[in-house]
């Protein structure tokens, strides 16, 4: 059985403290700015705070991960070296990337850093995936969303790093670290600025009959009913009238989340190395209730017992969850 | 009780009239002696709400008899009751049930899960939203606690009682 540690998201210090007092084996959080994907208004980590935030879980016997998972513009990668700085002097536990001149910087300048694969670096073959372990010394490579737990199992046997995996949060289907969608219509990159929708591109109208359509830089991406339950304004989920489909049809994927709860078992059996739960940009709230959920159903697994969670799709995406491409590719 | 029949509902309610201009009164200078000394207790809101700390928000508990009209601006704090009808011009607003809002302030709810389940209405600058909420979610403890203690037993009392008198109307996960 692999060790199944427990990676959690923290958008703010203090939900860092929440996860790691929550029994989160890892967290993972940014700076503010844009050499992470989460690149918040708000959110996210000035050097001092990531400083007392590495101290706070190393003392709790927890890790810290570094999210440097951009691509640096072209002529732009000052911000990128200094984060790789910073996170190596405050002593991070891992950093996770997914450009390859930001993985051969840190490889070459910060050797005793140990390099995590982000999902944005969206290798789902065993051969891209001993690419980056040859030739940066990978460790780890977080999995996009779109393989079947059988797949998983066989790439485990053909790649020399641990394998981490989404159990909840964020279903993310496209191609990741290829999306280009927000910047259509914003002119801001999702993978070079590190924001997909930007809050201020983003609108909420309410009509009078208790409609709200959601805007994205002036464009309608949704329509919900008085009585619909929501979604994020992102494109990849909107809604969209079509000469073939008139009365509105999701194009691309629906507003659902992912959770896994049912396969933990089976994704430890097929050697997933760490549970990876999405959301920095959610409250403490959702880290305190996902992560202890989560918790007490690793170490139920782990003591042999069946793991029983549920109640967690009150946290869900329009409140609805899915297996995804992990039970079957047929999910739509 | 079924999550429709808990949604907020779609008219804005009480919006002036003699009772809510009394309960302004009578509301006021708690609200400013609270948002003194929250302010006073966690200088880092006003970090992570960047410029926004000008932004005008309106603050819309729709049970209650007032909005709150909050300007974070740690130069000229604003947090005041007034009556809807005489609120100014937002550049942000958040509406939901009294208690839903409490909650979203001490970070016991989840702000995107409330906006799922549209028991939570935004509208005007997003991005203001998303500022202040990351703010307030950064803040450790209750905030609501805190500015309860400031009145000692009888401040307590007010707010386990508006717990108390909130709490039966608020929407609750259906599990499924």
């Amino acid at each position: 059985m692999s060790v199944a540690e427990l990676i959690c998201p923290a958008g703010t210090p203090s939900a860092l403290r929440t996860a790691v007092d929550a029994g989160a084996d890892a967290v993972y959080c940014g700076f503010q700015n844009a050499t992470n994907a989460r690149n918040f208004p708000g959110l996210n980590f000035t050097p001092q705070e990531l400083e007392e935030a590495v101290a706070y879980a190393h003392g709790r016997g927890a890790k810290v991960l570094l999210a440097l998972n951009t691509y640096p513009p072209a002529g732009r990668t000052a911000l990128w070296r200094e984060a790789a700085e910073i996170g190596a002097r405050v002593g991070v536990d891992a950093v996770i990337v997914a450009d390859m001149g930001v993985a051969d910087h840190i490889a070459r300048a910060h050797p005793g850093i140990r390099l995590h694969l982000s999902v944005q670096a969206a290798a789902s073959s065993p051969e891209a995936i001993r690419y980056y372990c040859a030739h940066f010394g990978v460790k780890r490579v977080v999995l996009p969303r779109i393989l079947t737990i059988a797949e998983i199992r066989q790439i485990r046997k053909e790649i020399p790093c641990e394998i981490e995996t989404f159990i909840f949060g964020n279903h993310g289907l496209m191609v990741e670290g290829r999306c280009s969608l927000t910047s259509y219509l914003t002119g801001q990159s999702t993978n070079m600025d590190g924001v997909c929708s930007p809050a201020s591109h983003v609108e909420y109208v309410r009509h009078e009959d208790g409609a709200m359509t959601s805007r994205l830089a002036g464009f309608a991406i949704d329509r919900f009913g008085p009585d619909e339950k929501a979604g994020y304004p992102t494109i990849c989920k909107g809604r969209y009238n079509a000469p073939h489909r008139p009365e509105g049809y999701y194009a691309f994927e629906e507003p659902i989340s992912l959770n896994l709860a049912p396969m933990l078992h089976q994704l430890i059996e097929a050697g997933v190395h760490a549970f990876k739960i999405e959301g920095r940009q959610r409250s403490k709230s959702y880290v305190r209730t996902v992560v202890s959920a989560f918790r007490k159903a690793v170490d139920e697994i782990r003591a042999g017992r069946r793991a029983d969670l549920d109640g967690l799709v009150a946290l869900t995406e329009g409140r609805k969850q899915t297996q995804g491409a992990f039970a079957t590719k047929k999910w739509r | 009780m079924s999550e429709i029949a808990t949604r907020i509902e779609a008219g804005p309610p009480t919006p002036g009239g003699a009772l809510s201009r009394v309960a302004c009164l009578v509301a006021q200078p708690f609200l400013t002696r609270i948002v003194r000394r929250i302010a006073q207790r966690h200088p880092a809101l006003f970090a992570r709400l960047g410029a926004h700390c000008r932004t005008d928000y309106v603050i819309d508990p729709v049970e209650l008899p007032f909005a709150l009209h909050l300007r974070p601006d740690p130069e000229r704090l604003i947090l005041r009751a007034t009556p809807r009808d005489r609120l100014p011009p937002a550049g942000a607003s958040i509406r939901g049930r009294f208690l839903l809002l409490l909650e979203l302030i001490d970070a016991e709810q989840d702000g995107d899960a409330a906006f799922f389940s549209r028991d939570l209405e935004i509208g005007g600058d997003t991005e203001a939203v998303v500022r202040l909420r990351n703010a307030l979610d950064d803040v450790d403890g209750s905030i609501a606690e805190e500015a309860a203690d400031m009145f000692g037993p009888p401040g307590r009392a007010i707010l386990a009682q508006l717990r108390r008198r909130y709490r039966h109307v608020e929407p609750q996960g259906d599990g499924r």
